[in-house]
């Protein structure tokens, strides 16, 4: 994993952390290294703030990859001289060796046996659990703890206590205080995902199924990437002055000054419209569209024009596309009637072959019906109609008529962009 | 020559080719039949034939795979930040939490914002979905459902009913009353069915159509009114975790990203997949469209967010740090698009210039994983849910 990789590299003798002997108490420990260290060596090699390199620091430590020594309770990075020292491979997270019940019922027979009392409050509720789970098994644990403390009272001093330490954090992340969070905690089991992946059978529809794919794929139309990126250039231009969090936002921003203006100002219905809002439905045909007012004003204009039926019904054919299931039948008949029939009241013009295709259509009803109709009616609003009510004097009026909101003058407003040229809410008042 | 003399001669129909011709014995999966010799002849060519084809198959499908490549690469003339280059670099960045939602008992796992800009739905692992509002943070609705781990909720465009599922592999919506004396669980339509836990749930234009993804590889189109399967899509290998629609003119498609590293985009009326991307080392997390429809992003547990170009049909950036080594759990877009939010596996949200591909800023806040993150509709703000019980916008 990708921790491990960190660890490694940070223990590499040249570019890693410096370690020293440290002095804890009376003994010393070899091959630990302080808080402060840790902070340091984060910040100079992967070049980020002092804030994130604690916070990965902390996230190594919670894992359990790093431990420290002088309060080995709390798995924390401080940023100090307290020591700390890396874990060993053995208990790493990731060998994934099961912490089994009986491996923590020697652990805490261990302490108990060591110094009485030690257990913490949440310790002694599993031992005693432990115990009457296990209890056939019991002398076994406590044969098993009072060898293994034999056999490290013939260490030195400064291992022992590393030993213990190393132990006492394995645990703290296998066996959290009741509480805490604990970081071993994943998402519900996914099946097939790649670390426990069942090989899919890879037979011969699976292969005939990926040529096929490939053979249609190669024959897509594709564009340039220039073209596209030039695309994202362009868009962004555009939209960076309608866009709250990289612009701010007249009269401000609701959710930092608790005034909602901003949204009764740019509520769906509004007698007059933000200057914004009204440029907006210049970029392109589908911004019209989609707010309220905008369509309500495109509708005045193409009354005057004679051709309003267009949008009522482009209207009708999203209802069908995104109506119920058991709707369509009655929805397309009422389609039919009011804009295809000979004779309609509010009859489009479409071409003729459309329109044969969509009169066979109507013999067997479905959802999508419509849709050569409704995309030649679309195309028909956006080539022809938009960009004459772009000029018209509807929306001239409109653009002179629209508001642009004052701000509001708080004190301490912070935009979230600080740049130097214009920026739309107050600067702060230093 | 010897052995065949002591075989009887049987003289019938053969199995296969149903003539009458001397027959032989031939075991075929420890069952015996009896063959005519030519019969027997072409089987066993014929099983040679089988295995040939399919190493020859899997040859073929490699070679296409490496010429799609090719193609793909051959239009590609110039990367995303030499583009960017004359686009002005971003100032300093300063976000805070403005408001924060307490309430869960459990595990944020995701939230959906409601098209009035204020209201939010929001699920959670101990089976409650609640309706914040989320600028006064009062709760408006609180609905408990009968399973655990309710991965997905969603708004209905009207603001009139919420849809949530999770490990009981069904979505389940429920219309939204403000009469205090009914319970709203009574109210409740079952409506998608799948084989696996719901991973993601979204409603299309209107409330009266569904899309769902699923643990057992496939998504699915519903009728809300009915409960009909109007179209499903299959091809996923494994889980699909993820999926968004598209916001292009005529709506017609989606993305959906999933455990076999693949991201792909459907057709909503044929079921048919249209592109597939499969450019990740992991767990494709969560994908969101691009403001202007023409390419998507993806976060995955490879600790990256990738950004796809739909149109020139390839992978066009690659949001990474060394210093980042947790998975992305979930990205969005600003409304122009030029910031991309990605909320990780190590509590933290980093905020990507999606032109420059650099990191903008990052910001700390929650006490456990982000699960969940959107931006308003407006693109005031954005929410993040948390593994830490709380929200924060």
């Amino acid at each position: 994993r990708q921790m491990e990789k960190m660890i490694v590299s940070m223990q590499d003798p040249d570019m890693g952390i410096k370690m020293r002997n440290q002095r804890l108490l009376i003994t010393v420990i070899p091959h630990a290294m302080t808080g402060n260290d840790i902070v340091e060596w984060l910040i100079q090699k992967y070049g980020i703030s002092e804030e994130e390199s604690l916070h990965l620091g902390n996230l190594i430590v919670k894992h359990g990859y790093i431990y420290p020594l002088r309060d080995p309770r709390n798995l924390v990075l401080r940023a100090d001289e307290s020591p700390y020292r890396f874990q060993t491979p053995y208990f790493w997270t990731s060998t994934k060796w099961p912490a089994t019940e009986l491996d923590y019922a020697i652990y805490l027979a261990k302490k108990n046996i060591r110094k009485q009392g030690d257990l913490i409050e949440h310790e002694k509720d599993n031992y005693n659990l432990l115990h009457k789970r296990i209890n056939h098994t019991w002398d076994f644990v406590v044969m098993q703890a009072r060898e293994q403390l034999r056999a490290a009272k013939q260490r030195r001093k400064g291992d022992r206590i590393v030993i213990d330490c190393q132990e006492q954090a394995y645990w703290l992340v296998n066996r959290p205080p009741p509480g805490a969070p604990s970081v071993l905690e994943q998402g519900p089991e996914r099946r097939n995902s790649h670390t426990t992946r069942v090989q899919l059978t890879k037979n011969m529809d699976y292969y005939k199924r990926e040529i096929e794919y490939c053979r249609k794929a190669m024959a897509r139309t594709r564009v340039k990437s220039s073209i596209c990126l030039e695309g994202y250039i362009k868009f962004n231009e555009q939209y960076v002055p309608h866009d709250p969090i990289m612009s701010g936002c007249l009269p401000s921003n609701p959710w930092i000054t608790d005034d909602t203006t901003y949204w009764a100002m740019n509520a769906p219905t509004v007698p007059t419209p933000t200057k914004l809002r009204v440029e907006r439905w210049g970029f392109n045909f589908s911004e019209l569209l989609m707010d309220p007012l905008g369509r309500a004003q495109l509708l005045e204009f193409l009354k005057k024009e004679f051709s309003a039926e267009n949008l009522s019904f482009w209207e009708a054919c999203e209802e069908l596309r995104y109506g119920e299931q058991s709707r369509i039948d009655e929805i397309v008949d009422s389609i039919y009637q009011q804009f295809l029939a000979p004779g309609a009241t509010r009859w489009v013009n479409i071409d003729s072959k459309t329109m044969e295709r969509t009169l066979e259509g109507i013999k067997t009803p479905h959802r999508y019906v419509m849709d050569d109709a409704q995309m030649h009616i679309y195309m028909l609003m956006k080539k022809d109609s938009y960009p004459r009510f772009l000029k018209s004097d509807l929306y001239k009026n409109l653009l002179a008529e629209a508001i642009i909101p004052p701000e509001t003058k708080k004190q301490r407003v912070f935009p979230f962009m600080r740049k130097q040229r214009h920026s739309s809410p107050s600067p702060a008042l230093l | 020559m010897c052995d065949q003399t002591f075989l009887a001669i049987v003289f019938g129909p053969c199995d296969k080719c149903f003539k009458e011709k001397p027959l032989r014995p031939v075991y075929i999966k420890s069952e015996q039949l009896s063959y005519c010799s030519l019969c027997v002849e072409m089987m066993a060519t014929e099983g040679l034939h089988e295995n040939e084809t399919l190493a020859s198959l899997k040859n073929e499908a490699e070679s296409l795979k490496g010429k799609l490549e090719e193609e793909r690469a051959k239009l590609h003339d110039v990367e995303l930040h030499q583009v960017a280059e004359r686009v002005e670099a971003l100032g300093q960045f300063v976000m805070k939490t403005r408001r924060t939602l307490k309430g869960h008992g459990n595990k944020v796992l995701c939230m959906d914002w409601c098209k009035d800009k204020r209201r939010i739905v929001s699920s959670s692992q101990d089976g409650k979905v609640i309706v914040w509002d989320s600028f006064t943070t009062n709760k408006e609705h609180a609905v408990t459902m009968p399973c655990t781990w309710v991965m997905a909720c969603a708004y209905a465009p009207s603001g009139c009913a919420i849809a949530c599922g999770g490990l009981d592999n069904k979505c389940s919506v429920y219309p939204l009353t403000f009469d205090k004396n009914e319970n709203m669980a009574a109210k409740k339509k079952s409506v998608a069915m799948h084989t696996n836990y719901l991973s993601a749930c979204s409603f299309t234009n209107s409330d009266m159509q569904i899309l769902t993804a699923s643990g057992d590889g496939t998504c699915a189109l519903w009728d809300v009114e009915s409960g009909q399967l109007l179209q499903s899509f299959h091809g996923h290998g494994a889980d699909v975790l993820c999926l968004d629609l598209a916001p292009s003119e005529t709506g017609n498609t989606f993305v959906s990203g999933g455990c076999d590293k693949k991201a792909m985009v459907w057709d909503m009326r044929s079921g048919q997949c249209i592109q597939s991307f499969e450019t990740h080392d992991s767990d494709i997390n969560s994908v969101r469209y691009y403001p202007s429809g023409d390419a998507f992003a993806s976060g995955s547990d490879d600790a990256t967010c990738r950004l796809y170009d739909l149109r020139a049909d390839r992978e066009v950036a690659i949001y990474s740090k060394e210093s980042i080594i947790f998975g992305a759990s979930s990205v969005d877009f600003s409304l122009s698009g030029r910031l991309l939010f990605a909320g990780y596996n190590d509590y933290t949200i980093n905020v990507w210039d999606v032109l420059k591909g650099s990191r903008v800023s990052i910001l700390f806040g929650h006490e456990n994983r982000v699960s969940t993150l959107r931006v308003s509709p407006d693109g005031t703000a954005f929410c993040s849910g948390s593994w830490d019980h709380t929200l924060r916008v």
